[in-house]
């Protein structure tokens, strides 16, 4: 559901602060820096990371390919490895009954028990392949507003930490209350009465 | 400003309102919401209401769904305490056409499906595609700026208590009593 999707879903930033520096030069210093790594080979269960809008499963940020017209545009990757516990179950079952046969015990400790079952997932995560999820963004720098093109709350979390990780700015999300602060040109006595705002009753 | 995850809940009921006030302005005032955009010829409700009634700390959600779906429960719903959670919209220009769902609680859309624009045949088409998208894209973000600014400036004002409730009310009692005068 991106940008060129028939169909899309946007929740809005407001990002609090410019770049230190030259703009470009720290955009692309940081987006490689920052830029998704595989996990397909390794253990680990998850990545998060930035990823070309054009070539999400090739991330490059040569040049200014992350630039149209006068926008930032990129996606944020989330890979995530996910284990069927039917899977893990079995798996740990057999290297429990292994484990037993060569010690010649009749139990394990729980202590042991955990590490049996970390040493299969981290096997297991070997074997499997990651299921990405691409999430497109766009960066109106001169108005610093950001669209996320998710109203998913996880992605929306990970968003705001990795982006504050990456660019070390506050990104602030735009509901209600926020875009009355920050976008609605409020005089002070009305964010005075905002402040004090109560829920209506419409009906007698 | 307030801690954003505190203001998320505590003035969730503010979206909520202006998503009420927008199905009453829809039904009984279009005009002052064409006034936001020149071009824009007509506004509408699309094919979801959904109303939550959270009186006496209990709550009922009531969803109408399908195109052309009545109405009328939803306003008995609104009579009975409720206010519209979730709103499906569309608007049209002479030729284009938008629809979109947004919710009160955060007033993010979804399902935004905007006018056709050309087809990406080859990578060189990306970006003016992504910029014609964008374009269509920000015509809704930019009227549901305007329209709660508008909103704010009555709900922030003795307008709003005065003027807005009163008739708000009144659309809901004769929508639902036929001997309503």
């Amino acid at each position: 559901m991106g940008i060129i999707s028939s169909s899309a879903s946007i929740t809005r930033y407001k990002v609090d602060g410019k770049l230190e520096g030259s703009v470009m030069d720290v955009m692309a210093e940081r987006l490689k820096k920052y830029t998704i790594t595989e996990i397909d080979e390794e253990s680990s269960d998850k990545s998060v990371g930035w990823t070309s809008f054009k070539t999400p499963f090739e991330p490059n940020f040569e040049g200014s390919s992350y630039v149209i017209g006068s926008l930032f545009v990129f996606s944020l990757r989330i890979d995530k490895k996910v284990i069927p516990p039917k899977v893990i179950q079995k798996h740990f079952q057999v290297a429990m009954t292994r484990r037993l046969k060569d010690s010649g015990r009749e139990f394990l400790s729980r202590n042991e028990k955990k590490m049996v079952k970390d040493q299969v997932i981290n096997v297991l995560s070997l074997r499997i392949p990651s299921t990405p999820n691409v999430y497109d963004l766009i960066w109106n720098y001169e108005e610093g507003v950001i669209w996320f093109f998710t109203n998913l709350k996880s992605a929306n979390e990970e968003l705001e930490t990795f982006f504050s990780r990456t660019f070390r700015l506050t990104i602030i999300r735009l509901f209600p209350y926020t875009m009355a602060e920050l976008t609605g040109e409020l005089t002070s006595a009305e964010k005075d009465t905002l402040s004090k705002l109560n829920p209506t009753l419409f009906t007698e | 400003m307030l801690d954003v995850s505190v203001a998320y809940n505590r003035y969730k009921f503010i979206g909520d309102e202006f998503l009420t006030w927008l199905w009453f302005l829809i039904e009984n005032n279009p005009d002052q919401i064409l006034a936001h955009d020149p071009e824009i010829v007509a506004f509408d409700i699309g094919n979801r209401i959904v109303i939550e009634n959270r009186v006496n700390d209990a709550k009922e959600t009531i969803s109408i769904k399908g195109d052309g779906a009545g109405l009328e429960e939803g306003l008995l719903a609104l009579k009975k305490g409720g206010v519209v959670i979730e709103l499906n919209l569309e608007f049209k220009t002479d030729q284009l056409e938008w629809q979109f769902s947004i919710k009160g609680e955060h007033l993010s859309v979804s399902g935004l499906k905007i006018p056709p624009t050309g087809a990406v045949e080859s990578g060189d088409d990306v970006e003016g595609i992504v910029l014609e998208k964008t374009y269509l894209q920000e015509k809704v973000l930019k009227l549901i700026d305007k329209l709660f600014k508008s909103f704010l400036g009555i709900r922030l004002s003795s307008q709003w208590r005065e003027n807005s409730v009163p008739d708000i009310k009144k659309w809901i009692q004769s929508s639902t009593d036929p001997n309503f005068k």
